[in-house]
């Protein structure tokens, strides 16, 4: 369970995010829509404590992650990153990008983190590219590989930041096949997204952030069907 | 014209010593690669993450080993601190100039080395639980070496060569062991002629030995 209270977060004099009030149940999958620039990426670099913030909570399973004495490197590992810029380690092979994490973070032996890694790798659909170092592997395939990354630490939660904005179109598909397999695992995700179709079929609620606040929040059928908020109106009109 | 005539004999019997002396050159410039890998990445750090004091340290000692001949902050370490009654050894003098001079060129590689990797990187390391010195022993540094690797080449090349002013401060290296046989012989051409041979072997190994080490090492 993820829950924020009344989160306000300032880049210099600018205010990002303004009183933001969110419950994320274990198991949810919700996804965070709105235009660029309306927060929706600082609150997950908030939630895993990449930002520090100005006010309010954030607590996931029950820490605060923000306050003083949080070992924030130990509450990292239970939530997985994916990032925009997939961010794969170029120095070093696929297995050794998934295995280096478990082994060093969790202090597994080596074979473990080997064989972790080598099932995760197996499961985002890349178990032919272990020893395959990132610059010849796809943008796709780089972005998966984040993924096996993440996972490899068995996080309890998932956070996506954009994960296919920066791919090629026809690369977007094989990634949002995998978040739709950890979603059907029952994995806990928050996905900022701009697809809309994901958005749509596989979140359990969807929000919409205008500068800096949830607009609205509801099931997808709403958000798409009945949007009540006249921003989420436009944005919607907007990107159809 | 030419009425110079050559005598090898005595620098080939001499070769021995010539020799040895260019494994100490070797030494003192691999040490002062190490010690100047250290600190440079050391004041790349300082100058890029900190500020106060310790930063304006970092600035000035980049500063100067970057923009005084190398001759002078030789002539720093063994006579200025000489006269200030700070006595060191020949080899320990060499060892700080030299060590000095690389650091100040090694902080700025580093520092472009670290600009090259986005921010995006320690993001990605931190967010899977790694420590501040995790992400950058495993993630950061091996990158920067990577992209320092051919100016740390020529930096030891450059501390090879530089060493030879050792001589000017009674250090019995490769150069001032040349010095100190050729005025004891005055076949003082020939010595040095050798000598250039041997240094530019010497740095022609390192080169190949550079080229081999960097095949093994970035595969990627």
């Amino acid at each position: 369970m993820i829950q924020i209270r009344g989160l306000e977060k300032y880049f210099g004099t600018l205010q990002v995010l303004k009183g933001i009030d969110l419950d994320i149940p274990k198991g949810e999958v919700l996804s965070i829509i709105g235009a660029s620039g309306s927060g929706k990426s600082t609150l997950l670099y908030c939630i895993n404590g990449l930002e520090a913030i100005q006010a309010g909570t954030v607590s996931v399973a029950g820490t605060d992650v923000h306050a003083k004495g949080t070992d924030v490197n130990k509450l990292r590992q239970k939530m997985g990153m994916v990032f925009q810029q997939w961010n794969s380690f170029p120095h070093l092979t696929a297995l050794e990008n998934v295995a280096l994490a478990p082994k060093i973070v969790k202090g597994k032996s080596k074979a473990e983190a080997r064989d972790i890694a080598a099932k995760q790798l197996k499961h985002v659909g890349l178990g032919d590219k272990l020893d395959v170092y990132p610059s010849a592997l796809s943008g796709g395939q780089q972005q998966r590989l984040a993924i096996a990354r993440a996972l490899a630490m068995e996080p309890d939660y998932m956070l996506f930041d954009e994960a296919t904005s920066a791919l090629d179109p026809e690369l977007v598909g094989e990634v949002l096949d995998t978040m739709r397999l950890l979603a059907e695992d029952g994995m806990t995700m928050i996905c900022v997204t701009h697809e809309m179709s994901f958005a749509r079929d596989v979140s359990d609620r969807v929000a919409f952030f205008h500068e800096g606040v949830i607009e609205e929040i509801d099931t997808p059928a709403n958000i798409f069907g009945v949007p009540k908020s006249e921003h989420l109106q436009k944005f919607l009109s907007n990107i159809r | 014209m030419l009425d110079y005539n050559f005598h090898w004999r005595p620098v080939f019997k001499s070769l021995p010593d010539l020799l040895a002396a260019g494994l100490t050159t070797l030494e003192i410039a691999a040490l002062s690669m190490v010690l100047g890998i250290i600190f440079g990445l050391a004041l790349a750090l300082i100058r890029m993450h900190m500020r106060g004091p310790l930063k304006w340290v970092a600035s000035a000692w980049v500063e100067l080993a970057r923009n005084t001949p190398a001759l002078f902050q030789l002539f720093f370490f063994g006579f200025g601190l000489g006269a200030v009654g700070i006595h060191m050894s020949p080899y320990v003098i060499v060892l700080a100039a030299l060590s000095f001079n690389c650091a100040g060129y090694l902080a700025e590689n580093f520092r472009g080395g670290f600009q090259a990797i986005p921010d995006t990187q320690i993001r990605a390391a931190r967010s899977l639980g790694m420590t501040a010195w995790q992400s950058y022993t495993r993630i950061i540094i091996p990158q920067v070496f990577r992209i320092v690797y051919h100016p740390l080449t020529n930096q030891i090349v450059w501390a090879v060569l530089m060493s030879s002013l050792g001589m000017l401060v009674g250090f019995r290296e490769l150069s001032g062991e040349t010095q100190a046989l050729a005025s004891r012989t005055y076949r003082i051409f020939e010595y040095f002629a050798v000598t250039a041979v041997i240094y530019y072997v010497i740095v022609k190994i390192i080169l190949g030995a550079s080229r081999l080490l960097s095949a093994r090492l970035f595969r990627y």
